[in-house]
């Protein structure tokens, strides 16, 4: 392995502390800082500078950047770099997204860890290619095919932009899973200050090797060597021989197909090893939710509006909060049961025709009122827009 | 000296019908498949080519060189890169 | 008289016994590649422990299973795009492909077509049956004029598609194509393919009795590779009579597929380049490169 991950060259690469940068470019940011050392692009609008930037700074770190023929090669590459040992991570929009879907599913089958960055854009189809919108979230949980369990993060400003890539790759790495960051087009088009964070103040998770002895190793069964679902990890070149495949396989990876039991305890394992651990995964933020009777449930880019729309109305004194969701998937299901047990409505404004909102409505379960606030077409919500959602409270 | 593991032959009989001398032919009994393996003649020029080692699909046959023959070897075992073992 | 080595000794050191016996027809040739294979990793002494095979979907594509190293079993068509990423994070693996023709030619052309332009460096062997055989027979891009197939049962009407041409055009570095009736000389070729450096392609024209020789009137196992003797033609006979032969015999020769090693160059590949790309980077570093 070439790459070897120097804090020092890494830091002096990006830059000063404190910069005034694009969304796309702290991304960048927040992949270098994790250690990757390989990116698979292909240019499309408004993730380009996610390449670009990864173009120019990788192969100062030292490590390496092939821009790839399309989208499905990308996701492809990055799987592969994975397995003999690099972080890597690759970002798109709406139409690329939608085409690495099969290898996608490929990643989380065969537990390879990997980030994806998509900057989201108007759909369906071509639509805004410039402007910004929501309309991927339910993608990122239902898009490939078969059962599985999706990790997902929505940063709403240009600094998570960069800590939530950080922390993408962390998760990725933990639960060998493939993890989406679902920026969107606002946000990667914004340029806003970053404050790059010290060494110290940042937490780094790798992969655990597999070190037993290789006759003994079982590469497709909960971890022998910790209590965990999330097996160690036999990186190609280090002679454990693993023959790795997307068919349903049994807990030596040899394909399985015929066999209902091989399937279901290999499909449980990986979905259960996330959803364990819902508790230690949610991640929300909550403002003024001790009084509110009204709030606002929110994510991404809608909720910079939302906390306007919010401030408005607690000017006015009106009672309203906002619980906005740092990671989407898996849903943070016990927030929302607990949200809807003591306030009477709750507003989603998302910008999309109502993604999200299904779900909360499942978890309020008729607790409360669930009201979608929908807005598409590229424009974000406007403040007194949202706030006119509020008249009843 | 062919050695011929029964139980991989499919029968496809490729090795029957390429070996330059004849020498090799359907056996009587079946194997775990219910398939009549290949097997050496009785009565045999076997010049150890080693033909049906290399195209055998099974990696099924192998042929060990005899070290008291009584026929002479006419040919010496070739290397299947191209030249021969010294 | 020194060891010889033989088809049990190889068995014993290379093959995955828990998944044999393979899936294969018996007369098919896949099982004939993974023989060359082995004699050609055991001429070159390479570490298992350092090399990794990679492969698409299809019967071509689960070879790797039967060989006891590293292998990625990897989505239809992809295998190549996989394997850039893996020579990408680690270039001192040995990455080998196996791919079948419509897997590397159909769905994964384009990846076949910018790997070989980037001269990759990587081994791709392709074995070429002219159909898709593990799906039940349909047809593939390779497939010759007017043979049959379920999704061409009144015959194919399209032209087939000369991938060495292909590949040759592009610049790769070795581009060899073999029957596999014959032994010596593919498992020669195999050894040359891996031992180069740059982007190596090896096409291995193999039967499919079940799937093609059935439908094709191809008869059975032994007239069907009988066929393959019949009409492939080694590519110094092909120009020789072109360039000087008679009528008549041009016309025998017209539509034989041309075997043998068609292209044999030496150009730098994508990671020795890129290598000196870092290298040139951090030399400016200590001048102040801008960012």
């Amino acid at each position: 392995m070439r790459y070897k991950r120097d804090p020092e060259l890494i830091r002096e690469v990006l830059g000063n502390k404190v910069q005034f940068i694009l969304g796309d470019i702290a991304c960048v940011y927040g992949g270098l800082l994790a250690g990757c050392s390989f990116f698979g692009g292909y240019p499309i609008t408004p993730a380009s500078e996610v390449a670009e930037g990864m173009a120019r700074r990788l192969p100062r770190v030292k490590g390496t950047y092939i821009q790839m023929e399309d989208e499905i090669g990308s996701i492809a590459a990055v799987i592969g770099a994975s397995w003999a040992g690099a972080k890597s991570m690759t970002a798109t929009s709406g139409p690329g997204f939608s085409l690495m879907m099969e290898n996608y599913g490929y990643a989380v089958m065969t537990e390879t860890p990997c980030v994806i960055v998509n900057i989201q854009r108007t759909g369906p189809s071509t639509g805004q290619p410039t402007l910004g919108a929501q309309g991927d979230m339910m993608q990122a949980k239902w898009g490939t095919h078969g059962d599985f369990e999706a990790i997902a993060l929505a940063p709403s400003t240009v600094q998570e932009c960069m800590d939530f890539t950080v922390e993408a790759f962390n998760l990725a790495e933990k639960y060998r899973n493939p993890v989406c960051v679902m920026a969107d087009g606002e946000m990667g088009h914004l340029r806003e200050r970053v404050v790059i964070p010290d060494e110290k103040d940042l937490k780094i998770i790798n992969r655990v090797p597999a070190t037993i002895d290789k006759e003994k190793f079982i590469p497709f069964s909960n971890s022998q060597t910790r209590k965990s679902k999330v097996p160690d990890f036999p990186t190609f070149g280090s002679g454990y021989r693993t023959y790795v495949t997307g068919l349903t396989h049994n807990e030596k990876g040899f394909p399985a197909t015929d066999k209902q039991p091989d399937h279901e305890k290999l499909v449980k394992r990986i979905t259960s090893k996330i959803t364990d651990d819902i508790d230690t995964l949610t991640n929300v933020e909550k403002l003024h939710l001790d009084d509110a009777k009204t709030v606002f449930v929110t994510y991404g880019a809608s909720a910079r509006p939302a906390e306007s729309a919010m401030e408005m109305a607690r000017s006015k004194g009106k009672k309203v909060g906002m619980l906005r969701l740092k990671l989407v998937w898996p849903f943070p299901y016990k927030e929302i049961q607990q949200l809807a047990n003591h306030v009477d409505t709750i507003i989603v404004p998302e910008m999309n025709l109502g993604q999200i909102v299904h779900c909360v409505r499942e978890y309020a379960d008729g607790q409360c009122k669930v009201i979608s606030a929908p807005k598409i077409g590229g424009e974000m919500h406007l403040p007194n827009e949202l706030y006119s959602y509020l008249e009843g409270a | 000296m062919i050695e011929i593991k029964e139980d991989w032959c499919k029968g496809c009989g490729i090795c029957i019908e390429r070996c330059p001398v004849d020498a090799l032919e359907e056996s009587d009994e079946f194997n775990k498949k219910g398939i009549h393996p290949a097997r050496l003649k009785e009565d045999n020029e076997c010049n150890f080519c080693r033909l049906c080692e290399l195209i055998c699909p099974d990696l099924a046959i192998t042929v060990f060189p005899d070290k008291d023959v009584k026929k002479d070897m006419k040919k010496t075992l070739l290397s299947p890169v191209g030249g021969k073992h010294k | 008289m020194p060891e010889v080595r033989t088809a049990d000794k190889l068995n014993k050191k290379y093959l995955r016994e828990a998944m044999w016996p393979t899936i294969f027809c018996n007369g098919c040739g896949h099982g004939v590649v993974l023989d060359y294979t082995f004699w050609a990793i055991e001429e070159l002494k390479l570490d298992m422990d350092k090399t990794v095979f990679v492969s698409g979907i299809g019967c071509s594509s689960r070879l790797p299973g039967y060989i006891n190293a590293d292998g990625l079993h990897t989505t239809h068509g992809r295998a190549i795009a996989f394997a850039t990423g893996i020579k990408a994070a680690n270039p001192d693996l040995n990455v080998i492909i196996f791919t079948g023709d419509g897997d590397c030619s159909g769905i994964g052309g384009n990846h076949l077509i910018h790997a070989a332009r980037r001269n990759i460096d990587i081994t791709v062997i392709m074995i070429n049956n002219f159909i898709y055989g593990m799906t039940g027979g349909q047809l593939a891009p390779t497939a010759p004029l007017g043979s049959i197939a379920t999704t061409a049962p009144y015959g194919n009407i399209e032209q087939p598609f000369d991938i060495c041409g292909l590949i040759k055009a592009l610049g790769a570095n070795y581009v060899a194509r073999w029957p596999v009736s014959h032994p010596y000389k593919p498992v020669k070729s195999v050894k040359q393919a891996m031992e180069k450096k740059g982007f190596s392609m090896i096409e291995f024209l193999a039967p499919c009795p079940t799937a093609y020789g059935r439908r094709n009137k191809l008869g059975d196992i032994k007239k069907h590779w009988q066929w393959y003797d019949d009409n492939t033609i080694l590519i110094e006979d092909y120009e020789k009579i072109m360039n000087y032969g008679t009528d008549q015999e041009k016309e025998e020769i017209k539509n034989k597929i041309q075997i043998g090693v068609f292209q044999d160059i030496e150009k730098p590949g994508f990671f020795e380049e890129y290598e000196k790309l870092l290298q040139r980077l951090q030399d400016t570093r200590g001048k102040g490169g801008k960012k």
